[in-house]
């Protein structure tokens, strides 16, 4: 029993923007005739291509096998046939193409053969590889293979299991509807996470802005067997930041470079344990998401949307956008990115679109001098110092911004929202992180070059070694190994002429059968060449 | 006085003995400040310094036969980064020995590869695949890109492609803001 809540440090309070999507329940969309199915939909590893152009498949087949451990499968969201494996445009910030499967649905929408997995009756490491075979990623956004997360580890046991209902980013409602609506089996794939991790105490963490979300799942709670107990807590951006949930509800923090398993909590998403039922008792790997779309559309609110299918087409089953919109912003205001273009499809990350306008976001002003006033510092969920962090990025001091924790940097952008200069300090600090992401990268790969040079110096050093040994052997050979070489030439002359007997022997004369006058014959011809030879010779 | 004396010559007999003890147990092998130099490298071998590697023009460095700037792989922030550690002014690259390009790595044309072998020959380390009179290939993730391999290609099947821009090595910007003209 939770008595207590703990605060984390800093926060804002932006304003919610979820009264327009959270009021209509989780409405289907029709099966679009096209899907565009991203490989790269999880953190890790791209995943492995297992069809080809032509393939007829169906709902539910694996199209694309994970590859290593961190790495999640794909699957096809509908029956239908593969027309293309090639790069096109995903949601992706850099607006870059990447490989993708195109589906062409036939409209059948068959499934493959679905059976709930009996997990209990099997060792979990089977189960971890079905969940990694099933696609199942972090759906609140960060996409991490579950499966991952899911291992017992034996030297960090999982005492704490921490369901994040809190969904603190302004305009987001997917997990408000889905907990209201589906509590039960959110509950369901709760107990089979606490039953892999061997969890001895269930939290549902949710902000006190979902009342309703809250009631369905202490409703849900009272039904399960597993003890879970529901706390609400603050509303506060961004206190839906898995460290910074864990902080509130445990009073724990998570150390620097440290993950959450290893102060024994684990941390999924509301919409992530629902992913883990479906599949787990009924067979369903991920194919589908809860999607909110809203911002400047017609008829706000979330989507059952199958994965692949495009931003456009969600938008016009919401009604269509607004004429003066100016793009679709994946994600939250505050972490969220303008999409490359409306026809990239719905991802596993995609949690909502938000029609943006610029008059919901009006154009910030040009960024003034940081007047270092700190207030980024007060407000920094992770305790860094957000404006050292901005000199340093903004002089390219990479290693000194290491030194100062960027890497602890979640990049909620609370510094930003307050910043009175208007300086976009979180885009400093992903530009560092990804410089400093490269610098590390480069170093690695200048790391192998130097062995590989090294080891390929040694061969060239030994052989010569090697080949002048060599030669010393034989030049001494020479002189010392005659008897030897006697010897040998003795044998080779004794086979050549035992070859010659041989040969002699077996083969048969052409004057070995003649009769006795061409024998006489022969005989005086004979007689007649060796005088002629003496008189030669004379 | 004398006992002064025997003190001050006794005590620098120990502490001397000591010194030189010291000096044998922990004696660094090798040049300390070549491997700090050829840390800073690039290691893509290529040569263009004048040196047969990066590690003799980083010894060259330490001696101070070579000046700091005469890595282009490494460009401006390799001169900035030797001068660091140096304690030197950083200088302009030294152009006469090439200027920095994009990274990239060989590929070979292997439809017109004879296999000759002269490319495994030439690569620094080893990122050529191949036999005798068999089809050579790169190994692409270890292709420094050091362009050795180009000139002894009898046929001219080898370039260098520059390593595109994907989603996987995409980087963020520096966030840079147009500054407009007020009327």
């Amino acid at each position: 029993m939770i008595e207590k809540l703990f605060k984390f440090h800093g926060g804002v309070h932006p304003p919610e923007h979820k009264a327009e999507s959270a009021a209509t329940p989780i409405r289907p969309v029709p099966m679009p005739a096209r899907l565009v199915l991203p490989l790269r939909q999880h953190i890790g590893n791209v995943a492995k291509v297992k069809v080809a152009v032509g393939d007829h498949v169906l709902k539910g087949q694996q199209l694309a096998a994970p590859e290593g451990m961190i790495s999640a499968a794909v699957h096809a969201p509908t029956s239908g046939t593969v027309v293309a494996i090639d790069e096109q445009l995903i949601p992706h910030v850099s607006g870059l193409p990447d490989l993708c499967i195109t589906l062409q649905a036939d409209g059948e929408d068959r499934w493959i053969e679905r059976e709930p997995l009996d997990y209990e009756d099997m060792e979990k490491t089977a189960v971890i590889e079905a969940l990694r075979q099933a696609g199942v990623v972090g759906l609140g956004g960060a996409t991490f293979p579950t499966h991952v997360k899911l291992r017992a580890d034996p030297r960090h046991p999982v005492k704490t299991l921490i369901l994040n209902g809190a969904e603190c980013e302004p305009f987001i409602t997917c997990d408000d509807r889905l907990m209201r609506e589906r509590a039960d089996e959110i509950i369901r794939g709760l107990q089979i996470m606490a039953y892999l991790l061997d969890a001895e105490c269930c939290l549902v963490g949710i902000e006190d802005n979902k009342p309703e979300a809250a009631q369905a799942m202490r409703t849900a709670c009272a039904r399960s067997a597993v003890p879970v107990e529901v706390v609400l807590v603050p509303t506060l951006y961004p206190g839906g930041g898995a460290k910074q949930l864990i902080k509130v509800l445990t009073g724990w923090e998570v150390p620097s470079g440290k993950l959450p398993s290893e102060i024994g909590v684990q941390c999924f998403n509301v919409a992530t344990a629902y992913a883990v039922h479906r599949f787990i008792d009924h067979g369903e790997p991920v194919i589908s998401r809860i999607v909110t779309v809203t911002g400047k559309v017609a008829r706000p609110g979330n989507f059952e949307v199958p994965l692949g299918m495009a931003i456009e087409t969600l938008v016009q089953a919401a009604g269509g956008a607004a004429p003066d919109i100016d793009g679709f912003i994946m994600g939250g205001p505050m972490m969220g990115f303008k999409l490359p273009s409306p026809r990239v499809p719905v991802v596993k990350a995609t949690n909502c679109i938000i029609a943006a306008s610029p008059d919901l976001f009006p154009p910030q002003p040009l960024p003034m001098p940081c007047i270092r006033c700190a207030r980024c510092a007060d407000v920094c969920p992770a305790n860094l110092q957000p404006q050292e962090l901005y000199w340093f990025a903004k002089s390219q001091n990479f290693e000194k911004a290491r030194d100062y924790h960027l890497f602890d940097c979640i990049e909620c952008g609370c510094c930003s929202y307050v910043c009175p200069s208007h300086i976009p300090l979180v885009q400093y600090y992903r530009y560092a992180k990804s410089e400093i992401i490269a610098l590390d990268r480069a170093k690695q790969a200048a790391n192998l070059a130097r062995e590989r040079n090294q080891l390929r110096l040694a061969r060239i050093e030994r052989e010569k070694q090697e080949r002048q040994a060599r030669h010393a052997q034989k030049a001494m050979g020479a002189k010392t190994d005659t008897a030897a070489d006697e010897a040998k030439k003795a044998i080779i002359a004794a086979a050549i002429e035992r070859a010659k007997a041989q040969k002699a022997a077996v083969t048969p004369q052409n004057t070995d059968h003649l009769p006795p006058e061409a024998q006489a014959e022969i005989a005086r011809i004979e007689a007649r060449r060796s005088q002629a030879m003496e008189q030669q010779k004379e | 006085m004398v006992s002064a004396l025997l003190v001050m010559v006794g005590l620098g007999l120990v502490l001397g003995a000591l010194l030189g003890y010291a000096s044998i147990k922990f004696r660094v092998e090798g040049d300390p400040l070549v491997d700090k130099i050829d840390a800073i490298l690039p290691q893509t071998q290529c040569g263009q310094c004048g040196y047969p590697g990066c590690r003799p023009y980083a010894a060259a460095i330490a001696k101070g036969e070579a000046d700091i700037n005469q890595c282009p792989p490494g460009g401006e922030a390799g001169v900035r980064a030797l001068a660091d550690l140096l304690g030197v002014e950083p200088k302009p690259l030294n152009t006469a020995h090439g200027v920095p390009k994009p990274k990239s790595v060989a590929v070979i044309d292997e439809n017109l590869c004879i296999g000759c072998t002269l490319c495994i020959q030439a690569c620094p380390v080893d990122a050529i695949l191949g036999a005798a009179k068999q089809m050579h290939t790169v190994i692409a993730s270890e292709c420094t890109g050091c362009e050795l391999c180009v000139a002894p290609c009898p046929v001219d099947c080898i370039t260098m492609v520059p390593i595109p821009e994907t989603v996987s090595n995409w980087k963020w910007r520096y966030p840079v803001f147009e500054i407009k003209a007020v009327s």
